[in-house]
């Protein structure tokens, strides 16, 4: 594997690795350190989102052409960093970027910023907080950027531990309960995920992590049915696949809006990241067998998840259901293994991201406002904060697929590109657009618009930092929107040579 | 009958600083001076361990093929030294209430690694007797040092009979190769069976691996583990739950490669079913304890079923990996330990649900304690992710993926417990005022060296472990010659 040399790898590095630097600064400066702990956490991921932001607009230039790297491999990273690590089982430390971890990469980076800013006014131990989501930031920049499966294991199970304590400490009234389900539900599966990686390690050529390789080489199809189904398994609980997906409405709903944020906007993702690069990316053979498996839990995914959203009486647990209809999206749009379908699952991953992340915050809002999550409870909130209305409204029909926003490409997407293949399956996803239009508008109307209640006259609207926060998050679906090719270039250029091996 | 004094000059070298200090201290008018005992230990440590390095050099047998001397043993030896010397500085000060006997303990511990580190070397059935013997007899003794509490009388008393016991299955096993072999001396034996296994062969090593398995609480041989972790001193816990063990490991890797290579096959297949069984019993009954030893002797249990996978496998890229596995559950374990003594303390109970709040009161205990038990999980980036990675990898490559998939489970459900601890210390405010009151925990320079030095190995062994896996594999390769 060879080195790309200039100052990239090295901006790269610095993006996975300044966040954990903030983290024990933030940790050892003594005294009382609330207000500086937030500015630290600010400046770091703003620090990180700006390195994102530069080595992204150099991707979308440099993808179309691929990268020297390998021939065979069906992978073109860019900006690598390659450096012996563990001789004695030969892991390097291989960090880069193409066109699938590209925008992931700048997700985490544009979502952690925003949740830094959104939970500025976090009193209760500040420091330890923005310390750990620091930390968390590195480990889900690792994982994204990681070509090497012995780091992305490692950066896999980092992200445990902070995410932990961030729903355990500041979350809801049952957040142990959900913070130990989430941390328990996600070790088991990488247990599974592990013997996957270790079966492909020693059933390779020469003994090796090396993502690029692995993916060039030709597995026996036992062994890539076997691997296939352990990898899945861990996999499966993050994005999360029915019936793994159990853990996330009580994750989402008792994590601090922040994690919440964070947990929709960027784990699940790793989930559906690792389907893609490993599963569709290393076993082709494997993943034409289970196709047909796939598509059925995507679309199981899709209706169960909304229709169980529409039940909801809790604000956020409707959203938490959402983010799992959606997130079937991005698995049918996999399953369908064309250059289209494969694309849209990228972008709606992307998509996802940002339009769950601004749902979530959205609620946040107008869960510190009014203390409450009970729809019954709430109603007219519009007279009283009206941006904050206007800015759910728009986020919801992000999230149902109105065009010009970003969630219409990414939905378009994956319906052209999964319809060929799964043409019954395809239907049932557009279908469910109805029934989330349903819900979504129906939640809409029934915490914003209506007559005003007495007991929520005395509310505010969003306050200028808040305001910042989420309209950052809508200029980036609207524009995504409006100009899919900012992101689509390098996405396709990505998924193309992936969808030619099928 | 060669006699090589230099093959056992750490052994000497700490024998003569235990007569030192108890002698001294004996007929000395006014007893050895306090804040002399501990330095002169340490000295004798440092000694010993100065006088191991050059034996890298040699490699060999003494004394008629008794003591072996190789890259294998030193590795040990000097494991046993750094054990020895941290929980050295931890009983410093935190045994402060057996002051009039300190010179003995401090001698006993010295006797103790002398056995170990003996154990670690001998490559005769009749050395290993004599040394597990001697270590038995110490750590009884070291168990039982609080005389007035009943739990450590307990905790001597049943770990001595249950090591009477155990020796003496394991000297029938000794008795019964011998008999079919007419050898002592390990490689002898190989060299002697030859002809193809027979029930007597069967039976004598299986009675070796009971004897063998009292010493590294696998199972079913574990019984005495939680009571003696929890009733002896808990700066002599640390010390048997990291050296002990490890020299358990140290023998019966030795004997098993050594003097029955021919019988692979049937000897992996047990250790195999003993890794299972010890994984899964250690990590189960682990889930339902409440207090904080008891939970730490059966994670030990648990750790030790996958260090038994290691051995299960028996190439050398395992043993390899098994020697990494012990280092780094040494340092986990002796932070672990010490942080456990100051909590308790502190905390004036070994109750789990008792350690609640303690992040707030004290913050460095509670994040010690914290790195320990998550590194004890598997969780990156401390060594315990590493070193389980390491064994995983060389057990699937000699063949024993199920096990490996089974160890993998039994990690996953050991992170509930001790995320427990780590919930109770961090998540959880504590109810009720602290026993002892607002103040901060005393933070004694002795404890704070030795645990701040655990730490530091916990959390770089494995980054850097790359660096130095050279030592393990050369040692790991010197057993296979």
């Amino acid at each position: 594997m060879t080195y790309d040399t200039g100052p990239l790898p090295a901006l790269l590095n610095i993006a996975i690795w300044l966040p954990v630097a903030g983290a024990i600064l933030i940790a050892i400066i003594p005294g009382n350190v609330d207000r500086v702990a937030r500015w630290i956490a600010a400046i770091t991921s703003l620090a990180v989102l700006c390195i994102a932001l530069y080595l992204l607009a150099v991707l979308g230039v440099l993808a179309p052409f691929g990268s020297s790297v390998s021939v065979t491999s069906p992978w073109s990273p860019h900006f690598v960093t390659n450096l012996p690590w563990l001789q004695q089982l030969n892991v390097h430390y291989a960090v880069g970027l193409d066109g699938l971890s590209g925008p992931m990469f700048l997700l985490n980076a544009l979502l952690v910023f925003l949740a830094v800013v959104i939970s500025w006014n976090t009193t209760l131990r500040t420091r330890e907080y923005f310390a750990l989501v620091l930390v968390l930031e590195t480990a889900v920049a690792g994982v994204f950027s990681s070509l090497d499966l012995f780091l992305f294991f490692l950066f896999w199970e980092l992200e445990l531990i902070p995410m932990y304590l961030l729903i355990g400490i500041w979350g809801g009234e049952r957040r142990e309960n959900a913070a130990m389900k989430f941390i328990l539900y996600t070790i088991a599966g990488s247990a599974f995920m592990l013997v996957g990686i270790i079966i492909l390690y020693l059933s390779a050529p020469a003994r090796s992590f090396d993502m690029m390789y692995l993916s060039a080489q030709q597995f026996a199809p036992g062994v890539q049915a076997v691997v296939w189904v352990l990898l899945f398994i861990g996999f499966a609980v993050k994005v999360p696949i029915f019936p793994f997906h159990t853990w996330l409405p009580d994750a989402h709903t008792e994590a601090p809006t922040a994690m919440s944020v964070l947990l929709a906007g960027v784990l699940l993702k790793m989930g559906a990241y690792g389907l893609i690069r490993m599963n569709v990316g290393i076993l082709p053979d494997a993943t034409r067998d289970y196709a047909m498996t796939l598509a059925v839990l995507a679309v199981i995914n899709i209706l169960y998840g909304a229709l169980v959203a529409m039940m909801q009486t809790d604000l956020k647990r409707v959203i938490a259901n959402s983010s799992i209809s959606h997130m079937g999206y991005v698995i049918l749009g996999a399953s369908a293994l064309t250059p289209i379908g494969l694309e849209g699952a990228v972008f709606q991953m992307f998509t996802h991201g940002t339009i769950t992340g601004l749902l979530f915050m959205v609620v946040g809002l107008v869960y510190d406002r009014t203390h409450t999550r009970r729809i019954a409870d709430l109603g007219g909130l519009a007279a009283r904060m009206p941006i904050v209305t206007i800015v759910f409204v728009i986020a919801a029909l992000a999230s149902l697929g109105l065009p010009g926003l970003s969630g219409f490409v990414a939905e378009f997407l994956v319906f052209i590109g999964s319809f060929p293949r799964w043409g019954v399956g395809t239907i049932l996803g557009v279908i469910t657009i109805a029934i989330t239009a349903g819900y979504m508008l129906w939640l809409v109307e029934r915490v914003f618009w209506g007559p005003e209640k007495p007991q929520w006259q005395h509310l505010g609207d969003a306050s200028a930092r808040e305001i910042m926060a989420i309209s950052a998050l809508v200029l980036v679906i609207v524009l995504v929107g409006v100009f899919p090719g900012l992101l689509g270039t390098m996405i396709s250029s990505a998924m193309a040579p992936l969808a030619a091996r099928y | 009958m060669d006699v090589n004094l230099g093959a056992i000059a750490p052994e000497l070298v700490l024998v003569a600083a235990a007569a030192v200090i108890i002698l001294m201290d004996a007929f000395l008018p006014r007893g050895l001076p306090r804040a002399a005992v501990l330095p002169l230990a340490l000295l004798g440590l440092a000694v010993s361990a100065v006088v191991t390095i050059p034996l890298l050099q040699h490699s060999g047998t003494s004394f008629s093929g008794a003591i072996s001397v190789d890259p294998y043993a030193i590795y040990f030896k000097l494991l046993f030294i750094i054990a020895a010397a941290l929980v050295l500085l931890a009983s410093a000060s935190f045994l402060e209430d057996v002051a009039r006997y300190r010179s003995e303990f401090v001698g006993l511990l010295l006797l103790a690694t002398t056995a170990l580190m003996l154990l670690a070397a001998a490559s005769d059935l009749i050395t290993i007797y004599i040394a597990l013997e001697m270590s038995g007899l110490s750590i009884a003794f070291l168990s039982a040092w609080n005389k007035r509490d009943v739990r450590s009388t307990e905790a001597g008393l049943k770990y001595f009979l249950l090591s009477a016991m155990s020796s003496a299955v394991l000297l029938y096993g000794m008795a019964i190769i011998y008999g079919l072999t007419g050898q002592l001396q390990l490689s002898a034996i190989a060299r002697e069976l030859t002809t193809s296994p027979n029930a007597a062969l069967f039976l004598g090593m299986t009675m070796l691996l009971a004897g063998f398995g009292f010493k590294i609480s696998a199972v079913p041989f574990q019984m005495w583990t939680p009571d003696v972790y929890e009733g002896a001193p808990t700066v002599v816990t640390a010390y048997l739950s990291v050296a002990s063990k490890s020299a358990g490991f140290a023998v019966l890797i030795r004997v098993l490669m050594t003097a029955l290579p021919a019988e692979r096959a049937d000897w992996s297949v047990l250790i195999a079913v003993l890794a299972l069984a010890t994984m899964t019993v250690g990590n189960i009954v682990a889930l339902v304890q409440s207090n904080m030893k008891r939970m730490l002797a059966y994670s030990s249990i648990a750790q030790a079923g996958y260090v038994l996978v290691g051995v299960a496998a028996a190439s050398p890229r395992s043993i390899s990996a098994v020697l990494f596995y012990l280092l780094a559950y040494t340092a986990t374990n002796l932070a672990a330990f010490i942080a456990v003594i100051a909590i308790t303390r502190y905390v004036g109970s070994e109750r789990i649900r008792d350690f609640r709040g303690l992040h707030h009161r004290a913050p460095g205990l509670a994040f010690a304690l914290a790195v320990a038990l998550l590194s004890l999980a598997g969780l990156p980036p401390f060594v315990g992710f590493f070193a389980k990675l390491y064994i995983f990898w060389a057990a699937a490559e000699g063949g024993l993926l199920w096990l490996v998939l089974v160890a993998m489970i039994n990690s996953a459900i050991s992170l509930y417990y001790y995320a427990q601890v780590i919930h109770d210390m961090y998540l959880v405010s504590a109810a009720e005022p602290a026993p002892g009151g607002a103040a901060p925990p005393p933070r004694p320079v002795p404890a704070v060296v030795s645990l701040g030095i655990a730490l530091t190995g916990v959390l770089l062994l494995g980054v850097f472990s790359g660096t130095f896996f050279s030592f393990q594999n050369v040692a790991a390769a010197a057993l296979a010659r």
